[in-house]
């Protein structure tokens, strides 16, 4: 039973990670209906600025990430005005398009920069375990699955209770209606493309403590962010977070516990996971079925 | 009294189609005008030219300022326009929506708007944590009505507010916008099929044919007018 509730934490941990990743997607898809195949890759290249600021700057680790969460906003921002924009005019899969050429410059960049091999990363918890009602845990998990919820409850308050929220919500509800009322609708979505970005940059440095920081750090993270994105229902931000943590239970209890899967046919589950949810409930768990009116 | 919103030969088209072949007219400070017409005689699209919803040509004066730009530079210009079919946003609560309605004015507690507004709609603060999908046809339409007027609009601009609703409902929205119209001096322009509730309502009215003003005049003159009443009020 201690065992059990272990691997729980442990997975709730690594699901967060995905949650927040999934997250990034969902965003920009509620606001475009554009999938950012790059979203993986700004998380890794924010998780190498992060880890340069500490390795090469001699930062701690808790500045570096403040840092760099504000570098990856403004540099989410960026794209969105430089890459994405000019092609919004076209198809959803021209953007789509542009997103995979973005990935493949990013893993190019960040390869010139920093090179292929791979790095320790710091992490901001110790490694210890602490005893509650007998099970031991990893205070690691606790601190990630903390921060994730955290920047969560941030993004929640953001969306319900500020002006620039309701008018980023109302901008990917409606985005004609909204520039009735006002609302600048491109500089709403780039302020999504931030936040996502900085969504990114939260799972990317979370993550390569355990994982190793190498250019492919969220390579597999993203397969596991789409299947939570697309369990919760790819427009629903709840969806998302439910979703990542499902699966990160799910996948970690089926790994320890279902001897043929184990630690190497995880990520095959999570294609699995994303095969059948879009056969049997295309709209996810928390996702509506879109009705058009006639 | 001077034209707050003054139109001078507008054109706009939709690809290959031209839609407004040069619209001309003016709506004085303080006036309900109509705007009538068959369908596709380009109402929709006169108010569309003037929230710059779609692409124009020819002067757009407002206020003896030309009016440019998209429709949030003119929603930041006073104008707040009803489009067409509910515009409400769906997906949020009655509260956004009211919110949003204000989103151009610097005003942080809406308080005392919401108030306001619950003078005209009794019924919206005891359903202002409803979505505003679950609203029926009616409560939409006010709800759109309500939320233009968060903005303090100096020119409000409603689009068919009668269309898909029970005439008791549609009479009931009229009869709020007069009074708006009536107490607080609220110019508006309406576009509306029902040419007759139209012309109750309006001191001035155009009469749109394919793309172009065909007749134009105080409702009393237009009531009056041989071809628009066979074509227009039926009788």
């Amino acid at each position: 039973m201690a065992d059990f509730m272990q691997q729980v934490v442990a997975g709730l941990a690594s699901g967060s990670i995905y949650a927040s990743l999934a997250l990034a997607l969902v965003l920009i898809h509620r606001a475009t209906g554009v999938i950012n195949f790059a979203q993986g890759e700004m998380a890794t290249l924010s998780t190498y600025v992060a880890w340069a600021l500490m390795t090469n700057h001699g930062w701690s680790y808790w500045p570096a990430f403040v840092a760099t969460l504000v570098i990856s906003f403004f540099g989410g921002a960026v794209v969105h005005q430089a890459v994405i924009r000019p092609n919004e005019k076209g198809s959803v899969l021209r953007v789509v398009i542009v997103t995979i050429g973005l990935l493949l410059f990013i893993n190019g960049l960040i390869i010139l920069i920093w090179g292929g091999e791979i790095r320790a990363m710091e992490s901001p918890f110790p490694t210890r375990t602490i005893e509650i009602a007998g099970v031991a845990i990893s205070i690691q998990d606790i601190g990630t699955i903390g921060v994730v919820l955290a920047t969560v409850v941030a993004l929640w308050l953001l969306f319900q209770y500020t002006k620039v929220g309701l008018a980023m919500r109302a901008a990917a509800v409606n985005p004609a209606e909204a520039r009735l009322v006002g609302v600048r609708v491109t500089w709403m979505l780039t302020f999504g493309w931030g936040l996502a970005a900085l969504l990114g940059a939260v799972a990317g440095m979370l993550a390569a403590p355990s994982l190793f920081l190498d250019p492919n750090l969220m390579a597999a993270l993203l397969i596991y962010a789409f299947a939570s994105a697309v369990l919760g229902g790819i427009d629903s931000p709840i969806g998302a977070v439910v979703g990542g943590l499902i699966l990160g239970v799910g996948l970690n209890l089926i790994g320890t516990y279902v001897d043929f899967v184990g630690a190497d046919l995880r990520l095959p589950v999570a294609l699995a996971v994303i095969l059948v949810v879009l056969l049997v409930k295309p709209s996810g768990l928390f996702g509506r079925t879109e009705v058009k009116r006639v | 009294m001077s034209a707050l919103l003054e139109l001078e030969g507008v054109e706009a088209r939709y690809g290959q189609v031209q839609a407004l072949r040069g619209i001309t007219l003016q709506v004085p400070e303080g006036a309900i005008v109509a705007v009538l017409g068959a369908n596709g005689a380009g109402k929709t699209t006169t108010l569309r030219a003037v929230s710059g919803t779609v692409r124009r040509s020819g002067t757009i004066t407002f206020d003896g300022k030309p009016l440019r730009g998209g429709p949030e530079a003119v929603a930041r210009a006073g104008i707040a326009h009803v489009p067409e079919g509910r515009g409400t946003f769906t997906d949020l609560t009655v509260t956004e929506n009211l919110r949003l309605g204000a989103y151009t004015r610097r005003e942080r507690n809406l308080q005392a708007d919401i108030e306001r507004i619950a003078h005209w709609f009794p019924w919206i603060p005891e359903r202002r944590h409803q979505q505003a999908g679950t609203l029926s046809g009616g409560e939409q339409q006010m709800l759109a009505v309500a939320r233009a007027l968060m903005a303090k609009p100096r020119l409000l601009m409603l689009d068919e507010p009668s269309l898909g609703l029970a005439p008791m409902i549609v009479r009931e929205i009229f009869r709020i916008v007069k009074e708006l119209n009536e107490q607080d001096g609220l110019t508006v322009l309406v576009v509306e099929q029902d040419a007759r509730l139209a012309l109750d309502t309006a001191s001035h009215a155009y009469v749109l044919e394919v793309g172009r003003v065909a007749v134009a005049g105080s409702s009393a003159d237009l009531e009056r007018n041989e071809s628009v009443r066979r074509s227009y009020l039926g009788y």
